[in-house]
């Protein structure tokens, strides 16, 4: 039997997977101002931001409004728990994202940004990807595409290990390029952190469908 | 908590969850007498139409006896009596001139344990229209089906409805109550402790029914179930010793309750 309150959970899953959407969406424009040197599309993310931060006080809202009035258990109240983090997660991406942009649009203005980006086009488009994995993976109730996510991440790391290390040997090279190797690293930085958002996603997922818990390694 | 010492509180309607232009029913001044002994003290709270609107509190709070002077039921006790008012759609219950068994067809009731008649689902379904006179096959038959498929009910009777009441499941004879209740359209239903004695499923059904009800009828349901109250009312009033302690969305009183007794009570910290 389906209760009439069923249909609020679809109503939170729609809004998570628009607020996703949303958040992969500006980590792309962040990563193309740099690349494709266009100040626009910096701007446009920062001023996005805001409604990635309503979405998530609203799926909070609308998360805690049903653990309030209609008594969720099993996979409902895991699905709850589960949307209150994954919006968090997906706010952070958008904060990143934002992060990405302002030093883009820094590195834009001040320089007009010469040199090499090394591994950070290769960053936005695997960290993005893990992005989509992890909510298709929550869309789909699929374990197994949550757990490719999470195999993903070490190459993400790996890629920010070696970016940091190319930045500093520049910058070593040439201290008039200090300004723009630090920016560089800490967009670099800011996309493993999206992959990492990613993979918290991801581990969320396997919560809601397996009841297991893969956060910090544990298997459980 | 000591709720005795804190009995005594401020204004239970700090953020009123009716506007006073939405009231159906005007609860006013009310006190309520067993004999010498009060059980509801100045009681002033609006119920809005076409809401739910949840009695909730500990047994002899006196949220019953409220519900059952809506419709006058308490009159068929011995030395009650009450001071105030009600008023439905702008009519007093308590006018002289209102007659109570036609007030009974306004305001339909649901009691806890399902009380069909000893007759044939059709016959308990237009039972009151019988008494009203009413007794023309064809229309009989409209508000039959009109009835039972407003209470959720026809698609499992719909073949046996001159069979007895008496064989349906509990569910299915509280469904059948509501279907009796709905027939004389009336403009509120009172519901008391509606699923006390059914199982989880015929609880979900009912529940249901509720959430459609409410489109067409005010309902005013009595429950000890906490979760119940938040998952089919729209409002919430709480009462404690015969008082109104809060009374607001019921979003707010499960959330933010605003009164200490009220949150001790739905967090189970009570007494």
């Amino acid at each position: 039997m389906k209760r009439f309150f069923h249909s609020e959970l679809d109503t939170l899953k729609s809004h998570l997977m628009l607020m996703g959407e949303k958040a992969g969406d500006a980590v792309k424009k962040s990563v193309q101002s740099l690349s494709d040197k266009e100040v626009e599309l910096a701007d446009a993310v920062i001023d996005g931001d805001d409604e990635i931060d309503a979405l998530e006080i609203a799926i909070d809202q609308e998360a805690t409004r049903y653990l309030t009035l209609r008594s969720p258990v099993a996979s409902d109240l895991r699905l709850l728990t589960v949307a209150i983090k994954a919006s968090h997660d997906l706010e952070r991406v958008g904060d990143e994202a934002r992060n990405i942009a302002k030093r883009a649009r820094k590195l834009l203005l001040k320089s007009g940004l010469s040199g090499d980006i090394y591994h950070i086009p290769q960053m936005d488009l695997l960290a993005r990807e893990m992005l989509r994995m992890a909510l298709q993976a929550f869309l789909h109730e699929d374990p197994e595409k949550a757990y490719a996510v999470l195999d993903k991440d070490e190459e993400v790391d790996q890629s920010n290990r070696e970016n940091v290390k190319a930045f500093i040997k520049e910058a070593k090279t040439d201290p008039n390029e200090i300004k723009r190797c630090l920016d560089l690293i800490f967009i670099s930085k800011s996309l493993e952190r999206i992959a990492d958002h990613a993979t918290n996603l991801a581990e969320e997922v396997i919560f809601l469908t397996t009841g297991k818990e893969t956060r910090h390694n544990l298997e459980v | 908590m000591n709720t005795e010492e804190s009995t005594a509180t401020s204004d239970p309607n700090l953020d009123p969850p009716c506007d006073p232009e939405d009231a159906l029913i005007e609860i006013k001044d009310f006190n309520f007498f067993y004999g010498t002994a009060q059980a509801l003290y100045d009681l002033n709270f609006d119920i809005p139409e076409k809401k739910v609107t949840a009695f909730i509190g500990p047994s002899g709070c006196g949220k019953s006896t409220l519900l059952r002077s809506i419709n006058r039921m308490n009159d068929l006790i011995d030395g009650a009596h009450h001071q105030g008012d009600i008023i439905i759609n702008g009519h007093s219950v308590f006018d002289p001139l209102t007659e109570v068994i036609s007030l009974r067809k306004r305001i339909g009731m649901v009691f806890q344990k399902s009380n069909p008649f000893p007759k044939s689902i059709y016959e308990n379904v237009i039972y009151g229209l019988r008494v009203s006179g009413r007794n023309k096959k064809g229309e009989l038959d409209q508000v039959v089906m009109e009835s039972l498929k407003g209470a959720a009910l026809w698609d499992e009777v719909k073949d046996r409805l001159h069979e007895s009441a008496l064989g349906l499941s509990g569910g299915q004879m509280q469904r059948l109550c509501i279907a009796r209740a709905i027939a004389n359209k009336p403009e509120v239903i009172l519901m008391d402790e509606p699923c006390s004695a059914l199982d989880p499923i015929a609880t979900g059904k009912i529940e249901e029914l509720i959430h459609e009800l409410k489109n067409q009828f005010t309902i005013v349901i009595v429950t000890h179930n906490m979760q119940q109250a938040a998952r089919v009312s729209d409002n919430t009033a709480f009462f404690y010793l015969g008082k109104l302690i809060e009374y607001s969305t019921t979003e707010n009183i499960f959330f933010n309750p605003k009164q200490a007794q009220t949150e001790a009570y739905i967090t189970g910290r009570f007494g």
